[in-house]
């Protein structure tokens, strides 16, 4: 059997501050395919996005501690030099950001932005990475892309610029999209079209995609599998639709029973989950959970459960 | 650089916390500054040349009579260099002193008052600041005489509108909270909250400006002087020092560089405890 | 565009509050204006007639509206000296202060830029700290302390460059470079540690934003990165106060063109002052605050044009 696309293998990235040691992301272990969706699931402050991050290598150098490894296609990405390590990015794993106010260039104009990783990556003239810039923003669904090209950001929708940020990522046809709430910036009536932007995109080029968030719904009829993480640890994944009706993880039923519904009878009161998530520089000993789970016994709170289980993996003690 | 966790950047932030204590080049600047005043103020009384005075050989070398050698008319450097304390040191404090009492007062009501006063003060402001600020300097030297009280003037004059600028930043930062809001509800004029709330307030982060203010002030006499604008001669300024020493730089730099060094480390030494103190009090960066 | 038109109308008032001033400063003058200039052996004769040669006898706004309306037709008056035009003068003067300018600008801005950008990658780095300290020492260096030493150092100890005088660009490009160069640094230096802190400060903040990452995570080399990515938006601020910077560096101009006698705007008037030619020195005045004015008017202008974000605000506002 072939190596898959993406391996991560106990995945650790502590930060070093004053405090203490920040365990954002302590041990992430799981393995993507090509032409797979992975959903990563969590609440604010869960190290989701340190995760993505750290999968992509883009961490700062300082004050960062990481460990495991990240092996893309056979190769550990963390023994790779600098500058082969720009060869990969964008052209091999490529991301999409949060916000797209912030992550384009405010003085640049899109066109450049687009062309630039053509140019740089796949070494086209100026004339042949401006036709196929132009092509990308259609394609992306950008209409009058021409004239675009020549705009600033901040002369497009939040919609808009989403668009470019994805038809930038997927330029030099990268073999892996990393998209960390992609939808979390835009307005609800958009972030459906974004979502289907990127999976139709992820079919056309037979991407392997990892869809980072907060937000359940996004997951729910996109991805193939989801991962739920908490505390900076991976407590369930299991392919989407088990997840969704056999959860095993308390974490995982608290998070899907707190999404609102509609169909239910006005007043009906939210179930958020009570209490706050553990402090990553002293998480508690046992489960990182239990301070917060309802079915929570002794042992739980003493001993932390290892995450087992093949297909659809959980870390509880006590799954329901 | 990019988003951090918020328990790391929370975390991170503390680490780059500013350091507590003033540090030892602060404690030395300061020495420095009051080096200078002392000797000014005392210069007088203590057992140093009178500065005028052309009677020892000219351009003699550092000795026990003379610790800083003479000048080129055989005038003890070391009193000449007290003396010109007395003048840069008495327009840099004067200066910024005026400067503070007519450019703050003008900050201090715009920023409180807003609305048509703000508009009028800073539109007033423009246009001082639209003069270049050494012609003005120059303009009313030259045509108001070159006395001490003049330069002062002038020099004060000068100041009055990025002072008024700063100060009235440094109010609108303090008018806006609560506190005034909460004096105002109890009853406070606006008068006596101007006086108790917003002054003693402003004055933090303003004192540790005005060091900064007096270096620019020094420098500011000294180009006068260096141009022959300040205080006539014989009176001994630094930059009339320096301008002087330029005709003997082949073979006795020291009558230009002795001054130089002087002025160079008041001026440095000021501007480092401005700064310090600017960064001790967590003020933004307010430019001129 | 109705920005554009509001800065113009702002403009106006503060060019006649300028010309007001520069026209009042003879004003200041105790006594008699027409003493002054000629001295105190005038003859009351001579004094008469130069009063009403300067139309002293009129009242004050018909002498203002004299002067404007003189001034906008280039007559900004004789010089008592040599009677020869201010605005000639001038004409002549200006391009030397202007080289002098534009050369010192440059210089710091090619010296203090690539330093900024390499400071602001490893901040408290090496270079950071030692180019900080450097540029704290040079704020405290006046034009007449690094002039003076300048000259000791390169003109008397090592015969490398002139220390006075001025040779024409028409005339010798190599020699008007080499009398330039002394008063060049003179006045770069100061600038140099401005230019250099707020680059610095601003590329730091800048690199911290989001659209950097970004960049990086499309695999964009580092050099590309700084000077495309980052450079571009913080260099907006450092245009903005290098062109407004003109004015402060008038005063530095004066005082290095006397230290070097260099044939400027700046050495005429002081000499002008010292020979109570005060008409020249009203001519200059005014010239030099209206230069200002205008120059800071389009760098306004400018401001707005060039960078987008300010575009963006406004089209928001």
């Amino acid at each position: 059997m072939s190596a898959p696309l993406l391996e991560v293998d106990n995945l650790v990235t502590h930060f070093r501050s004053d405090r203490g040691l920040v365990r954002a992301v302590d041990g992430v272990s799981f393995s993507l395919e090509r032409g797979q969706t992975l959903g990563i699931v969590g609440e604010s402050g869960c190290g989701k996005t340190v995760l993505s991050r750290s999968i992509m290598g883009l961490l700062p150098p300082k004050n960062v501690v990481i460990g495991g490894h990240v092996r893309f296609e056979g190769r550990d990405l963390g023994a790779l030099r600098a500058v082969d390590m720009r060869r990969v990015w964008g052209a091999e794993i490529a991301m999409v950001f949060q916000d797209p106010m912030t992550s384009l260039n405010p003085v640049m104009r899109i066109g450049v932005q687009v062309t630039e990783g053509l140019r740089v990556h796949l070494d086209m003239d100026k004339d042949r990475a401006t036709e196929t810039a132009i092509a990308l923003l259609k394609s992306v669904g950008i209409p009058e892309a021409e004239r675009r090209m020549h705009q600033y950001p901040f002369e497009l929708s939040g919609g808009m610029r989403q668009r470019v940020t994805i038809a930038i990522a997927i330029a030099c046809g990268p073999k892996l999209l990393i998209a960390d709430e992609p939808t979390t910036a835009l307005d609800v009536t958009v972030q459906a079209q974004i979502l289907n932007l990127l999976q139709d995109k992820q079919r056309e080029r037979h991407m392997a995609m990892i869809l980072v968030t907060h937000d359940l719904g996004v997951v729910a009829g996109r991805t193939d599998h989801i991962a739920v993480m908490y505390a900076g640890k991976i407590v369930e994944t299991a392919p989407t639709a088990t997840l969704f009706t056999e959860m095993r993880m308390p974490y995982t039923e608290a998070l899907i029973r707190s999404i609102p519904k509609p169909a239910a009878p006005s007043h009906t009161r939210l179930r958020a989950i009570e209490g706050r998530p553990p402090d990553l520089v002293r998480p508690p000993v046992g489960c990182n959970f239990a301070p917060r789970c309802p079915y929570a016994r002794d042992k739980c709170h003493d001993h932390e459960p290892p995450l087992e289980g093949g297909e659809h993996a959980f870390a509880c003690w006590y799954p329901i | 650089m990019l988003p951090l966790p918020p328990e790391a950047s929370a975390t991170l932030a503390d680490a780059e916390r500013k350091p507590r204590k003033l540090g030892l080049f602060f404690w030395l600047s300061i020495g420095w500054v009051a080096l200078v005043i002392v000797l000014a103020v005392f210069a007088g009384v203590l057992p140093i040349p009178d500065p005028n005075a052309q009677r020892s050989g000219l351009n003699l070398n550092p000795s026990v009579h003379h610790l800083l050698g003479t000048d080129g008319l055989g005038r003890d450097m070391f009193a000449r260099v007290v003396y010109a304390a007395r003048v840069s040191l008495t327009v840099g404090f004067a200066s910024i002193a005026l400067g503070l009492a007519v450019g703050g007062t003008m900050g201090v009501i715009a920023g409180y008052y807003r609305g048509r006063i703000d508009r009028v003060l800073m539109a007033a402001v423009d246009v001082m600041l639209a003069f270049p600020a050494l012609v003005f300097a120059l303009a009313i030297v030259t045509f108001l005489g070159q006395n001490l009280r003049n330069v002062t003037i002038a020099i004060a004059v000068i100041s009055i509108a990025p002072i008024a600028r700063i100060v009235r930043a440094s109010t609108l930062t303090f008018a806006q909270r609560d506190f005034v809001l909460a004096a105002r509800t109890l009853g406070a004029s606006n008068r006596r909250i101007i006086l108790r709330e917003i002054l003693p307030n402003v004055a933090i982060p303003i004192g540790s400006f005005s060091f900064i203010a007096v270096a620019l002030a020094v420098v500011g006499e000294g180009g006068l002087a260096f141009l022959g604008l300040s205080v006539h001669a014989p009176t001994a300024t630094w930059g009339g020092m320096i301008n002087d020493g330029r005709s003997f730089l082949q073979d006795h730099p020291n009558l230009s560089l002795i001054p130089s060094a002087v002025l160079f480390a008041t001026v440095l030494a000021l501007n480092f405890a401005g700064d310090t103190l600017r960064s001790r009090f967590d003020v933004k960066d307010v430019s001129v | 565009m109705r920005a554009v038109a509001g800065k113009i109308l702002y403009l106006i008032p503060v060019l006649f509050a300028v010309s007001a001033l520069s026209f009042g400063m003879l004003k200041l003058l105790p006594g008699d204006p027409a003493v002054n200039i000629l001295g105190p052996s005038a003859t009351p004769a001579a004094v008469k007639t130069l009063h009403k040669q300067l139309g002293l006898d009129q009242p004050v706004v018909n002498q203002y509206g004299r002067f404007v309306w003189n001034a906008l037709h280039g007559d900004l008056g004789r010089s008592y000296q040599n009677n020869q035009p201010t605005t000639e003068s001038l004409r002549q003067r200006l391009p030397v202060t202007l080289e002098l300018l534009v050369l010192s600008q440059l210089l710091a801005l090619l010296v203090s830029v690539p330093i900024a950008i390499r400071a602001a990658v490893r901040p408290d780095g090496l270079l950071d700290r030692i180019s900080t300290s450097a540029s704290f020492g040079f704020l405290a260096l006046p034009p007449y302390i690094v002039g003076v030493v300048l000259v000791l150092l390169f003109a008397v100890r090592f015969h490398i460059f002139p220390a006075t005088g001025y040779t024409p660009l028409t005339q010798n490009p190599f020699e008007n470079l080499r009398s330039l160069t002394l008063p060049s640094i003179t006045l770069a230096l100061a600038e140099l540690a401005t230019y250099l802190r707020l680059l610095r400060a601003d590329m730091i903040t800048t690199l911290q934003e989001d659209f950097i990452t970004m960049a990086r995570a499309k695999g964009m080399p580092p050099r590309r990165i700084l000077w495309r990515h980052a450079f571009r938006p913080s260099s907006f601020s450092l245009v903005t106060v290098a062109g407004l910077n003109f004015g402060r560096l008038i005063g530095g101009t004066f005082i290095v063109e006397i230290l070097f006698a260099l044939p400027g705007i700046g050495e005429l008037t002081v000499n002008s002052i010292f020979s109570n030619d005060y008409l020249v020195v009203q001519g200059t005045v005014l010239l030099v605050a209206v230069g200002y004015v205008l120059v800071n008017f389009l760098v306004d202008l400018l401001y707005v044009v060039i960078d987008p974000r300010v575009r963006h605000a406004a089209a928001a506002a």
